[in-house]
């Protein structure tokens, strides 16, 4: 049988019209007009780290613990984002909300709260998975650090900033409510009660109003943890709210 | 598959039925829901149990079922029948939700009805991940809910006891808890409440519920507390609830079953070597469950083999080696230790080669009754080989010379003795110093499925509630001398008719040992009736430590220490020239030889001073030497002088024999660098330069197998112990009493530790004594047992129908109660009892 490959050895030639005359003339050089034509136009480099990154709002950052307007944590350790997460990077144990110390509506929390970011894909799944809307994504990316142990995250490097009308949990739920009123968004704020038994148990607590600095908005973060504990490695964060997520 | 049909198909039991078009024959009396099983065809299901009765509370298994009527011609049931209620008829044709419309809507209609009041609390749930609700109705039911109307609510939780919490919102209300607690237990601690919507499991306790008009349905069986019973095996309705409804104190939020590694494994916690499920997490136990083992413990197991495990792993678990130097024990390495032990021992045993050998006294053993067979084969063959002795006892309990004629002649070798079959099928089965509910724990589950049917009999100081349930027959029986009662049964006494009945079966605990006469008057009564024994002990490694001679007069396989011949066949067997011949101490006279000086050094393993009658911790200061083998730093751990940590059961492997003569190998379920008692031993005669052949279990296994039983000639003569004269009548003013004791199923037991919601579910100490002795010695309210020894015991009164005069009872070990540390006797010794002074 004939070899067709040898028979169709032939030159190539381009398809394409063939300018001629000057145009034809400039031809090994017009790729410098796409250059100097974007000379002119406004420039897309971004200079981080001097300036901060532009991210999408709904771009998958570092997770945050969200709490109800009252103060009290939304997770409830119940290890669906752990179950949903297909990189194993969240490790979660629940345990018993008591009325010495109630962390989140309900009968339970979640005591310990973990996120491996040396694990973590930022897909998202867990944020879909979680049942109460305790997790949600912020836009936070600078996640980088020199040891392992500081890029497990802890539920207090977590964990959503206190805003306005929160005070810090453990504290009651407020009267005459059940999990259901926090769910559907009916506790506002906190209550005179539960200031008042914060005041009886941590009368240093910071969130108590006589105990905080006049401020306007948002308390940075770095004044977010509470005495003892410690600002973990690679804990840079960006003081954006509750950005991101649902 | 279709059973055992296609090879006899003659057979009239044998009904043919067409299942979603799929003709099979099962056995008659089958019930639909099984024979669909039996070809593969699952239909949902919640209330159906096959060990508990058919209920047809839940409604979810509906089929459509059509039966030939009596023209032949087939006839439908009107509506969809529940299949977990119904046995199959010849000709009888069932279409599931597979081939039917019409069931498969009524099913979904009962999963709507289910979920109608059922909350939304899968991610608070513990049974969240597998809950059969869960996965029913993602199978069976609808996927989008079309209930709008506000859902009714419960308190929750609900505590039953410390251990069990009840969430009604939960509840399918199939029942499955109170047909356990009623039929498999017998301990009626919660049944079906109110009506309607309100329809709820409860206690019958009127100010837990909000009974609103309706009373409880019954009322509790009280203890002396005035609370309703706490049942021992209270565990189980947690692993049936087809829900989240049942809950456990100790499990609650605390994981998810993606989290758990799951290893079978065998209860360490009693005699019956119950099959259980270890689940745990990143090297963590969080639960204990039942496993399935139809030939042991069926589907069931007591509230300690499913709750007591935290005791492996408590702050006081020891994992580095410890060696004690300028008075304090220190962390060391393992060769450090080894060879701190070794010296020890080498002097103890007189082979440094100094004059100071002449006056070496040698070393005992105590290998404590919670050993693997493989551990205790190691000490037994450490014992002979290395320490040249036959001071090694694993009997840290009341024992006798009696006692081990008896286990030499009757149980060590003799293999799978009486099941947990034949005692349930028994006709009549006599007890003897054996309490089936406290000492037996799934023992009794096994009687009590029989309660009606068999005839049982006690020989005890009173009725106590485990026989009480099972209707038995006391015979009453002054402490001590349990032989006289045992010997008298003859002739025309009713209970010796019954007994010798075929397959009659005389169970005899490990207390018998306390009372002189007794195993020879039971041995003599097997022979009379005809009737088998089944020596029942508490401990888990009772059994194996018998088999593997782990007794000062027994070598391996129940070969007398005294027979020269037997002697020289196992030493052959290990290589050696000859083993020692002196006659061994038992444990008690270990203990006391060592504090009388008479003894150099000891060696313990996993043995608890506070059970001991005898004064342990003043042996262990009295000796020279003492290495303890434990796995937390324990009173004995802290007097030794050199303390090697060995594995708990969850760490390693081994076998328990249990009192069948089964052997029980499991497996290790986490594993860590910890090592057996055998392994340890292993290393320590290396170290004093012995090869004892114990490093891995598969090494001592084929020894064991290569020795195999004793012939008969090599065995221990049975005992002939005289039966002791009948007791003096005194009780009298003075205020002496005869003790009668023994250790409740939940206590203070150093296997219990850590675990205080199974704690709170144990029973009240309590003295019992006859309503005559009570009114004679004026007793009321808390009164003052004394005795030889140390401390006094201070407990209400309990006045107890029906026993014995002139006789208390205590429990061994329970909270305020330990006889043997704080009274120093044993059971049929005399104590002193005061009243109140009032
Ligand atoms: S973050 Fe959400 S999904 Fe994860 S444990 Fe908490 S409540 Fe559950
Ligand atoms: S019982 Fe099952 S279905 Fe009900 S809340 Fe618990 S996990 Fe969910
Ligand atoms: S508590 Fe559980 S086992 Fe008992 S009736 Fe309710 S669903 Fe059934
Ligand atoms: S399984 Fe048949 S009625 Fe419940």
């Amino acid at each position: 049988m004939t070899d067709h490959r040898e028979e169709s050895h032939e030159a190539f030639t381009s398809n394409l019209p063939q300018p001629g005359g000057i145009a034809g003339a400039l031809m090994p050089v017009a790729g410098f007009g796409v250059t100097l034509r974007n000379f002119f136009r406004p420039t897309v480099t971004e200079q981080y780290p001097t300036t901060p990154a532009n991210v999408q709002p709904r771009y998958h950052g570092r997770h945050q613990l969200n709490r109800y307007a009252d103060g009290l944590e939304k997770c409830i350790g119940c290890e669906l984002c752990a179950w949903a997460c297909p990189a194993d990077a969240i490790y979660v144990e629940g345990d018993s909300n008591t009325p010495d110390a109630q962390f989140s509506p309900g009968e339970r929390y979640g005591r310990v709260y973990q996120i491996n970011y040396l694990r973590c894909i930022f897909c998202g799944l867990c944020i879909e998975a979680c049942p109460t809307r305790a997790l949600t994504m912020t836009n936070e990316f600078e996640m980088a650090g020199p040891t392992r142990e500081g890029l497990i995250y802890e539920k207090h490097d977590l964990l959503a900033p206190m805003e306005e009308g929160m005070l810090a949990a453990p504290h009651p739920m407020a009267p005459g409510t059940t999990d259901t009123e926090y769910y559907t968004g009916d506790v506002l704020r906190t209550t005179p009660e539960q200031e008042a038994w914060v005041r009886a148990h941590r009368p240093d607590d910071e969130t108590l109003p006589e105990n905080q600095p006049v401020r306007e908005g948002h308390i940075p973060h770095s004044e977010q943890s509470g005495p003892g504990t410690p600002t973990p490695l690679g804990a840079k964060r960006f003081i954006n709210g509750t950005g991101g997520g649902i | 598959m279709s059973t055992s049909a296609d090879q006899t198909p003659a057979t009239t039991d044998l009904v043919t039925v067409t299942i979603d078009g799929i003709e099979t024959h099962v056995e008659q009396g089958t019930l639909i829901i099984r024979a669909a099983e039996q070809i593969g065809i699952e239909i949902p299901r919640f209330c159906d149990h096959p060990l508990l009765k058919p209920a047809g509370a839940c409604r979810q298994c509906l089929v459509d079922v059509a039966s030939p009527g009596p023209d032949g011609n087939l006839r439908a049931f009107p509506k969809p029948q529940a299949s977990c209620t119904m046995p199959v008829t010849e000709g009888m044709v069932v279409n599931t939700q597979n081939t039917s419309e019409e069931a498969e809507r009524a099913q979904k209609g009962v999963m709507e009805l289910l979920l109608i009041n059922h909350p939304l609390d899968c991610p608070v749930c513990d049974k969240g991940g597998e809950c059969p609700l869960q996965n029913q109705a993602m199978s069976h039911g609808r996927g989008e809910s079309r209930f709008v109307d506000v859902k009714r609510v419960f308190e929750k939780p609900l505590a039953l006891s410390s251990e069990i919490l009840l969430d009604r919102e939960r509840c399918i209300l199939c029942q499955r808890c109170t047909r356990f607690s009623q039929e498999i237990a017998g301990d009626a601690f919660i049944d079906l409440q109110n009506r309607g919507a309100m329809q709820q499991i409860g206690t019958f306790n009127e100010d837990v519920l909000g009974f609103d008009g309706y009373g409880p349905v019954g009322a509790a069986a009280e203890d002396e507390t005035g609370n309703a019973f706490s049942s021992y095996y209270s565990g189980n309705t947690i692993q049936i609830c087809p829900v989240g409804a049942l809950t456990s104190a100790s499990y609650r939020f605390r994981s998810r079953p993606f989290d758990l590694v799951s290893s079978p494994g065998i209860s360490e916690h009693d005699s019956s070597g119950s099959a259980i499920r270890t689940d745990h997490r990143r090297g963590k136990i969080l639960r204990r469950l039942a496993d399935n083992d139809p030939v042991v413990n069926e589907e069931w197991v007591t509230d300690k083999d499913r709750f007591a495990f935290a005791w492996q792993n408590l702050a006081d678990r020891i994992t580095q080696p410890l060696v004690r130097k300028d008075g304090e024990l220190v962390e060391a390495s393992w060769p450090e230790a080894l060879a701190a032990a070794a010296a020890g021992l080498t002097a103890a045993i007189g082979k440094t080669g100094t004059p100071a050998d002449k006056k070496a006294k040698g070393v005992g053993v105590l290998p404590g009754g919670r050993v693997t067979l493989e551990d205790a084969y190691a000490y037994a063959k450490f014992a002979r080989l290395v320490l040249d002795t036959n001071d090694v006892d694993a009997r840290t309990r009341w024992s006798s010379d009696e006692e081990q004629a008896f286990l030499g002649a009757s149980v060590a070798g003799t293999g799978l003795g009486v099941t947990f079959a034949e005692l349930e099928k028994a006709p009549t089965v006599l007890l003897v110093g054996f309490e089936p509910e406290d000492e037996g724990g799934v023992v009794f589950l096994r009687l009590k499925k029989s309660a009606g049917r068999q005839k049982v009999f006690t020989v005890a100081s009173h009725l106590s509630r485990g026989p009480e349930k099972l209707g038995a027959t006391l015979l009453p029986a002054v402490p001590g001398h349990e032989a006289s009662v045992v010997a008298s049964l003859k002739g025309a006494k009713a209970a010796y008719k019954d007994l010798r009945a075929p397959g009659s079966i005389i169970v005899v605990g490990e207390r018998a040992a306390a009372s002189p006469g007794t195993l020879t008057a039971v041995e003599a009564l097997a022979k009379r009736a005809k009737a088998r024994v089944a020596w029942i002990p508490r401990r888990a490694g009772e059994r194996g430590a018998v088999e593997a001679g782990a007794l000062p007069g027994l070598l391996p396989g129940g070969r007398d220490a005294a027979v020269t011949a037997a002697r020289n066949a196992v030493a052959k067997a290990w290589g050696a020239s000859s083993l020692p011949n002196t006659k061994g101490r038992d444990a008690d006279a270990i203990i006391a030889a060592a504090s009388a000086k008479a003894l150099d050094a000891l060696v313990i393993g996993g043995v608890d001073d506070s059970d001991l009658t005898e004064d342990l911790l003043k042996a262990i200061t009295n000796a020279k030497f003492t290495v303890s083998l434990e796995v937390r730093r324990t009173a004995v751990a802290d007097a030794a002088d050199v303390v090697l940590p060995v594995a708990p059961p969850s760490e390693k492997s081994g076998t328990f024999v249990n009192w069948e003569g089964r052997l029980r190998a499991f497996g290790t379920a986490i594993h860590t660098d910890a090592m057996s008692d055998h392994r340890v031993l292993d290393l320590l005669a290396r170290q004093l330069g012995t090869d004892l052949g114990t490093a891995t279990v598969d090494a001592i296994n084929a020894e064991l197998a290569s020795l195999g039983a004793a012939a008969t000639s090599h065995r221990p003569k049975a005992p002939a112990e005289p039966t002791p004269a009948a007791p003096k009548k005194s009780g009298g003013t003075d205020g002496e009493l005869v003790l009668a004791t023994w250790h409740q199923l939940v206590d203070e037991g150093a296997l219990q530790d850590g675990e205080p919601y199974l704690a709170g579910t144990g029973r009240m100490a309590v003295a019992r004594v006859s309503p005559a002795t009570a009114e004679a010695l004026g007793l009321h309210g808390v009164i003052t047992v004394t005795a030889k020894r140390r401390g006094a015991i201070d407990v209400p009164v309990a006045v107890t129908e029906g026993m014995v005069d002139n006789v208390v009872w205590l429990p061994t070990k329970s909270p305020g109660s330990w006889v043997a540390q704080q009274l120093g006797v044993q059971p049929g010794d005399t104590v002193v009892v005061k009243g109140a002074a009032s």
